[in-house]
C-alpha cells in the first residue's frame, strides 16, 4: 500500500479580523406599524429592537459580503490574495447555485480560495468559524474568511406581528488564520430536528410556484417555544463550551450571543449568572435579527466603540432554526 | 412530598416578584398573569421553568397557553407534581 503524506496546518487559529456592513437604510419601528396592529413600546419590551437596517436592491448578498469582508481582510492586515477558503453562511441568497462564496471569492480578488455556501441559520457564522478552524489547523488553508449575510427583510411577513418587527438585513465577516496560542476554544454544537417546526420557512418555494400558496414564504417561530430552548437550553451549552475551553464566567470578559431578541439575551445572561464585568453585546437594539449575520455584527460594534478591546476574551454562541446551535470561546482579534 | 394549594400560590408569588417585581401578596388565584400581574408571554415562559424546577413538575410548551391565572397554574401542579 502507497503511502500517503498526510497535509500538515497551523498549531492552532485566531480570528484576525473583524467587519460588517450594515445597509443604508434605517427602519425604525414606525414603519413596521403602518402593517401590523402593535406599538412601539410593545416592540421594545418583546425584543429591545429600535431600529433594523433593510437592504436596497443594490446591497444584495455578494454586495454587503465584500463591504463586510473587505473591512475584515484590512483589519486583518493581509491580503486577499492570501486567503484560501471563503465560506457563507447565509439562509435568503435567493439563487441556489452556484454558491454566492465564489462570486464574493473571485471579486475580493482571492487566489481561486475555495468557496462554498453553508445553511445553518443563525448558528451559521459560529458553524462556518468551526469549519474554519479545521481548515487551517488541518492545512488545506492559511486563511479563511467566515462571512455570515442575510437579507431576512425579502423573508419576513410584514403583517405577521410575532415576527415582523424582529428581522434585519446585514453582513459580517472575520478573517481567520494561523496561531501559536489557542485563540479559538472547543466547539459544542448540535442539531435537534426533532424540533424543526419551532423556527422555520411557511412552505417551500415550489408550492409558491405552483400556486398551492399565495403569500411569498417567510420565516415563522413559535416564540414561546424558542424562548424556553434558546434561554434555558442554550445557557447549557454555553456554559458547555466555557468549561471545554477551561474558561471559568469571571475570566469571560465579553459575551456576543446571536443577537435574536433582546429579552433571550437578558435571561441568558439571568441564567448564566454571568458577573457584572462582563461585556454583553445588545447591537439587536439597532441592527435587529441578522441571523448568521448578527455575531460578526454585533462583535465589529464592540470593537469600534471600545466597548471590547482586542486580545478580550469572549464567548459566541449561535442558535436557531433546525433548530441547530454551536458555541466557542475566543480572543477578540 | 407534594406541595399543598398554598405552598404552590405561595411559590408561585415568589416567582412572580422574582421575575415582574409584582409584590407577592397581590399574587392571588383569581389574578390573570398578564392583565393583573405585567406578566407578558416571554416572562410567562420564566415563570413556568421556575415553578417546573420548583415543584418538580413538566410543564409542555402546549399547556402552557391555558394557564391564564394563578389557579390554573395552581391547579395544573397539583394535577401534575412529581
Amino acid at each position: 500500500m502507497s503511502k500517503i503524506r498526510p497535509s500538515k496546518g497551523a498549531p492552532y487559529a485566531r480570528i484576525l479580523g473583524v467587519g460588517g456592513y450594515r445597509p443604508t437604510r434605517v427602519v425604525p419601528n414606525e414603519v413596521i406599524l403602518e402593517t401590523i396592529d402593535s406599538s412601539d413600546e410593545w416592540i421594545r419590551s418583546r425584543s429591545g429592537i429600535e431600529t433594523r437596517h433593510w437592504a436596497s436592491d443594490e446591497e444584495t448578498v455578494a454586495a454587503m459580503s465584500i463591504e463586510a469582508s473587505g473591512k475584515a481582510i484590512a483589519d486583518a492586515g493581509i491580503s486577499a490574495e492570501q486567503i484560501g477558503g471563503v465560506i457563507v453562511s447565509t439562509v435568503s441568497h435567493f439563487k441556489q447555485t452556484p454558491a454566492v462564496a465564489t462570486e464574493i471569492a473571485d471579486k475580493l480578488g482571492t487566489n481561486k480560495a475555495a468557496a462554498f455556501d453553508i445553511s445553518a441559520g443563525c448558528a451559521g457564522f459560529a458553524y462556518g468559524l468551526t469549519l474554519a478552524k479545521g481548515m487551517i489547523v488541518e492545512g488545506s488553508a492559511e486563511y479563511v474568511l467566515v462571512i455570515g449575510v442575510e437579507r431576512l427583510s425579502d423573508l419576513t411577513d410584514l403583517e405577521d406581528r410575532a415576527t415582523a418587527f424582529l428581522f434585519g438585513d446585514g453582513a459580517g465577516a472575520v478573517v481567520v488564520g494561523p496561531a501559536q496560542e489557542p485563540a479559538i476554544g472547543p466547539t459544542v454544537w448540535g442539531s435537534e430536528g426533532d424540533k424543526s417546526e419551532a423556527i422555520k420557512q411557511t412552505t417551500p418555494w415550489t408550492d409558491y410556484r405552483d400556486g398551492e400558496v399565495a403569500k411569498f414564504p417567510a420565516i415563522t417561530q413559535e416564540g414561546q417555544a424558542v424562548f424556553r430552548w434558546a434561554v434555558f437550553e442554550m445557557a447549557k451549552v454555553a456554559k458547555q463550551a466555557l468549561d471545554a475551553a477551561g474558561i471559568s464566567p469571571e475570566d469571560l470578559d465579553v459575551f456576543i450571543p446571536h443577537q435574536a431578541n433582546e429579552r433571550i439575551i437578558d435571561s441568558m445572561v439571568k441564567t448564566l449568572k454571568l458577573p457584572e464585568h462582563v461585556t454583553v453585546a445588545r447591537d439587536v437594539r439597532t441592527t435587529g435579527n441578522t441571523s448568521a449575520a448578527s455575531i460578526p455584527l454585533a462583535m465589529e460594534r464592540l470593537l469600534a466603540t471600545g466597548e471590547a478591546k482586542s486580545g478580550d476574551t469572549a464567548l459566541v454562541i449561535g442558535f436557531g432554526a433546525g433548530l441547530v446551535y454551536a458555541a466557542t470561546v475566543v480572543t477578540l482579534p | 412530598m407534594a406541595a399543598t394549594q398554598e405552598e404552590i400560590v405561595a411559590g408561585l408569588a415568589d416567582i412572580v416578584n422574582e421575575i415582574a417585581g409584582i409584590p407577592v401578596e397581590d399574587v392571588q388565584l383569581d389574578k390573570s398573569f398578564t392583565d393583573d400581574l405585567d406578566v407578558d408571554s416571554l416572562s410567562m415562559v420564566e415563570v413556568v421553568v421556575a415553578a417546573e424546577e420548583r415543584f418538580d413538575v413538566k410543564i409542555p410548551d402546549e399547556d402552557v397557553k391555558n394557564l391564564k391565572t394563578v389557579g390554573d397554574a395552581t391547579e395544573y401542579i397539583l394535577k401534575h407534581q412529581g
